[in-house]
């Protein structure tokens, strides 16, 4: 082991740079130990009894001592080292540069950043998200809660602790909102008018502001609740204060409400409420009759499609008319013998459903992993049988993976497998664009669009896909390209869910006529 | 009604997923990405109770009340006493030690190593052999200083017949004590006890203590506060560097004691002992913060923090609205700058009552004022305004009195709120000394370290138990 020494004379600095200097000189190679002090008596002292300094030494308090202890080869050129680094001009001669301030840890501290914050857009692991809703709710934030797995107790919580504040939670588990015009979370880009609609489901209101956006009108207010908002113990709180706020809102002419059939009580407020706003309500409660549903002011819709158009056409002054929504298939030539089932493939849950609703009516019992009747729920999901609906945004699927609507690889293998089956004479499809959609989903289902009607063709059979985007002409993904690029490989296109469904359905019930001839 | 937030301009704040930003930025809405991660150290439950006190009225209230008492106290040294008499509630066998409680067994080095020392100061046994039997024997009770109005830096030793600093809060009359401060090298406060020690020790009795009692007496008692504030001026944070206060310190003393009837070779040795250390005033920063603190302690509901201590083994802090009860975890290492020779390998766990001086709102919190302190961790003056500005975000308030001329006089964050420390994740930041992990080494180092978030969220979990579930 060996040591060396350096004095530079009259060179001053302060004990913490000192031993900043140290620790740095510790680090250059072949050295073990290492020491910069100013050459008093006790730090020489110092140095000796850690036995750095060996000999005497000739310095002063105002000279700077160098000592290393390391490789004899290496202390030369560490020394020339410390010396030169020494002498480079002080590094810190960048503080004038604007202080970096740390990011927002916190909705307070982001208050703090964004004074006039008005809403929270919470997306946090489930478990989190109650507690960062109350704690915009305490700090006077309305709350848009994406998370879903949030306790009905805590929504019911957050939801009556919102509302003694005159504040609103949209969700959790609220897909989309449209507040002001901007679109939060999964929503689309949708011009501005009259129409406000309150909404318990996510596709439900992306059909709904899309196919309004389509037929020329606009959206005030798209306000998201989440799905168990009309739940009796939930009683419906979010679709209230939506429906008072759009009632009392001068930019809103005309409002839609979209839920699954409330529980009776649920539904009698809502409903009760609705006929008093003084504004026309069209009213979809999925499934439900209209007939219990009409009230003065009230327009029942039995479909999504219904809602869209009656709320455009009272926007426009006119009265909404029953529209037919009948299809003919447009040119599917008929099928193989034995082609006679449906098979929906759904990213989006309330498409799902309200196909199950309008084929059952047309072709009898209709399975799927999220029946209308319990009786119909699928034993095995991975396997349909006969005429079959799947919602492939169920949690089942999605464990371990992203959501259909923004990975298509699971819609794309199923697509395959119901092609394979020579039972199917129809494939039905949702093609969901928008914010946090993803970016081009033709591209993805084009390839395997085109191998599924290979793979009949095959066979010798010929398969009918049928399906409809819902997006808008303004959306990142554009309507019009999506549209073309689908319709290329064949795909029937419908404007909406219900136009789809009921194609797909007489695409069957022919190719059963075909089939008993 | 919620019809308001549509006439007003949406302004977004997004926690969680950060692509729901692009969306609202494209269409011209306002947004902030919260830098979102699970807050109390990923406990649901914490999480929850502390959902339950931001912005809360009882406790922001009662916050109000806490600084105030805070801010408005005002520290005065009144005198020099002896801490059996002074203390409230010192035993006659009794010694107290820097941090929260802890049992003999499980004291580190360096504090074994002092109540040795002090043992054998005491005169209780006459040599080194029967001071540790003494102590490990249960003959002699060990307290902290933080349980008799008192605090001590590293170690914290006060024992019965040891003189103190008294420092009185003339705005509430609390006092607050401080033991000596002996000076660099070895010293008690870390863990030497040999003989060139005691001998110190007893001279600081019988000359030094006397002398500054007159001082003090002629002086009429020091204002503390405005001495803080003016070293804050000239670079010191009153934590880790001390030099320009204990010279503003001197300078008042010099004439008070040349005006008593101390013999003129005592005032030679006195004025010598403090010119050769430039911490000589560190114990009265501290005595005079914990005077401010115990002001502030006690108010129902308040999330404030009105201690941090270290043992060398655990980290405690105490909270205005939680009473006399310690929330501690691990006491951490601290990263800085070690003396020639040591290493982190050598270092003791965090050590002593001084982190009272960060809870004031001083120390590493005053980092600004005291650019040269940063260094330590190789920073440069502008991560010591970094440093500052971090500790806004997890205090109450600010102190008028403490300006700091790097952030244009703005006041020194001050009054660490439990909920804010939980809810960001900002840990209190503190300059110390680092003490040999073996005893009567002394100092090694010296450097920056941060308060363990597990003390603050087992505050905020108690906190929240106080006030009951209670919207």
């Amino acid at each position: 082991m060996a040591r060396a020494t350096k004095i530079i004379r009259n060179f001053y600095r302060d004990s913490v740079s000192l031993m900043q200097l140290s620790s740095t000189f510790g680090k250059l190679p072949g050295v073990e130990q290492a020491s910069a002090v100013m050459a008093s008596a006790n730090n020489i002292s110092l140095l000796q009894e850690a036995g750095l300094l060996t000999e005497p030494v000739e310095a002063s308090a105002n000279d700077l001592l160098i000592a290393l202890q390391g490789e004899a080869d290496a202390l030369e050129s560490a020394l020339a080292e410390a010396e030169s680094s020494l002498k480079q001009p002080s590094a810190s001669s960048t503080a004038n540069e604007q202080s970096r301030g740390i990011s927002p840890r916190s909705i307070e501290m982001g208050l703090a950043n964004l004074v006039g914050a008005n809403l929270a857009l919470i997306s946090t692991p489930g478990e989190y998200a109650a507690a960062e809703a109350f704690k915009a709710l305490r700090l006077g934030l309305n709350v848009m809660l994406f998370s879903d797995n949030v306790d009905l107790k805590d929504e019911i919580a957050l939801k009556r602790f919102a509302q003694e504040r005159d504040l609103i939670v949209m969700g959790p588990d609220c897909g989309t909102a449209i507040i002001n015009g901007i679109p939060l979370a999964f929503a689309n880009i949708v011009r501005r008018g009259t129409i406000g609609v309150v909404g318990a489901s996510g596709t439900g209101l992306q059909q709904v502001t899309c196919l309004i956006d389509r037929w020329g009108g606009g959206i005030s207010q798209a306000i998201g609740t989440g799905g168990h908002d009309l739940h009796r113990d939930v009683g419906g709180i979010s679709m209230l204060q939506g429906l008072k706020a759009l009632a009392a809102d001068p930019c809103t002419s005309v409002i839609v409400l979209i839920s699954k059939p409330p529980s009776p009580e649920v539904a009698g407020k809502v409903l009760e409420t609705a006929s008093s706003a003084g504004k026309a309500v069209v009213v979809n409660f999925l499934g439900a009759d209209p007939d219990r549903v009409r009230r003065e002011n009230i327009y029942p819709a039995v479909t999504l499609e219904d809602a869209s158009a009656a709320a455009v056409a009272l926007a426009d002054g006119r009265t909404p008319e029953a529209r037919t929504t009948r299809v003919t298939s447009p040119s599917i030539t008929p099928l193989v013998s034995g082609q006679q089932y449906v098979r929906g493939l759904y990213s989006g849950g309330t498409f799902c459903y309200e196909a199950s609703l309008l084929l059952k009516k047309e072709l009898g019992q209709i399975n799927s992993n999220t029946p209308v009747e319990p009786g119909d729920r699928l034993s095995d999901v991975w396997t349909s049988r006969k005429h079959t609906v799947i919602d492939l945004g169920d949690d089942l699927f999605t464990r371990g993976r992203p959501h259909p609507m923004i990975d298509h690889r699971l819609r794309n293998e199923r697509l395959i497998k119901e092609a394979s089956d020579p039972e199917v004479a129809v494939i039905l499809l949702d093609v969901v664009l928008g914010y946090g959609s993803h970016p081009d989903p033709a591209a993805e289902l084009v390839p395997a669009i085109q191998n599924a009607r290979d793979l009949a063709a095959k066979a010798g059979r010929r398969l009918a896909v049928v399906g409809f985007v819902c997006g808008t002409a303004a959306d990142p993904q554009n309507l019009s390209k999506q549209e073309t690029a689908l319709r290329d490989v064949g795909v029937i296109l419908a404007e909406s869910n219900a136009q789809a469904v009921r194609m797909a359905a007489s695409v069957a019930l022919e190719a059963g006529v075909g089939g008993r001839s | 009604m919620i019809q308001a937030l549509f006439q007003e301009k949406l302004q977004v704040l997004n926690i969680g997923l950060s692509s729901f930003v692009d969306s609202i930025t494209r269409t011209g809405g306002s947004v902030l990405q919260i830098e979102w991660a699970p807050p109390a150290e990923g406990q649901p439950e914490v999480g929850r109770a502390l959902a339950r006190l931001v912005n809360l009225l009882s406790v922001e209230t009662a916050n109000q009340t806490a600084f105030d008492a805070y801010q408005s106290a005002q520290p005065v040294l009144s005198g020099v006493g002896i801490a059996g008499k002074a203390l409230p509630n010192m035993g006659e066998r009794m010694i107290l030690h820097g941090g929260p409680p802890i049992h003999w067994k499980d004291m580190c080095g360096p504090m074994k190593g002092a109540i040795i020392g002090a043992i054998l100061y005491e005169g209780w046994a006459e040599n080194l052999a029967k001071a540790e039997a003494m102590a490990s024997g249960g003959d002699v009770a060990f307290e902290p200083c933080h349980h008799h109005n008192a605090v001590g830096p590293m170690a914290g030793i006060i024992s019965p017949s040891m003189p103190v600093w008294m420092v009185t809060n003339t705005t509430d009359g609390n006092q607050a004590f401080c033991n000596f401060n002996e000076g660099l090298g070895k010293a008690l406060r870390f863990g030497a006890n040999g003989p060139d020690v005691i001998t110190r020790l007893k001279w600081m009795g019988q000359i030094l203590a006397p002398a500054l009692r007159a001082g003090v007496e002629v002086l009429g008692g020091v204002d503390l506060k405005p001495m803080m504030a003016q070293a804050l001026h000239m670079g010191d944070e009153v934590h880790n560097r001390n030099a320009a206060a204990s010279a503003l310190f001197l300078k008042r003393l010099i004439s008070a004691l040349l005006k008593t009837r101390t013999p003129s070779a005592d005032v030679a040795a006195v004025v010598d002992f403090i010119a050769g250390n430039d911490h000589f005033f560190l114990n009265l920063s501290m005595a005079a913060c914990k005077a401010m603190l115990d002001a502030a302690h006690g108010i129902p509901g308040s999330s404030m923090v009105t201690a941090m201590a270290r043992n060398g083994v655990e980290f405690g802090i105490r909270v205005s609205g939680t009473g006399n009860t310690w929330f501690t975890a691990p006491a951490p290492i601290v990263h800085g700058l070690f003396f020639p020779g040591y290493t982190t390998a050598d270092a003791a766990p965090d050590l002593g009552d001084s982190a009272i001086t960060e809870t004031a709102g001083v120390g590493g919190f005053a980092m600004a004022a005291s650019p040269a302190i940063v260094k330590f961790v190789g920073g440069t003056p502008q991560d010591a305004i970094d440093n500052t500005l971090a500790m806004t975000h997890i205090t109450v308030g600010r102190n008028n009195a403490f300006t700091l001329p790097a952030l244009n006089f703005a006041g020194s964050p001050a009054g660490i709120d439990i909920r804010k420390v939980v809810d960001t994740g900002i840990q209190p930041i503190i300059n110390t000394g680092i003490a040999h992990r073996e005893a009567g080494i002394g100092q090694i180092g010296a450097g920056i370290t941060r308060a363990p978030l597990a003390c603050f969220t087992q505050a905020v979990s108690a906190l929240a138990h106080s006030i009951g579930d209670s919207q």
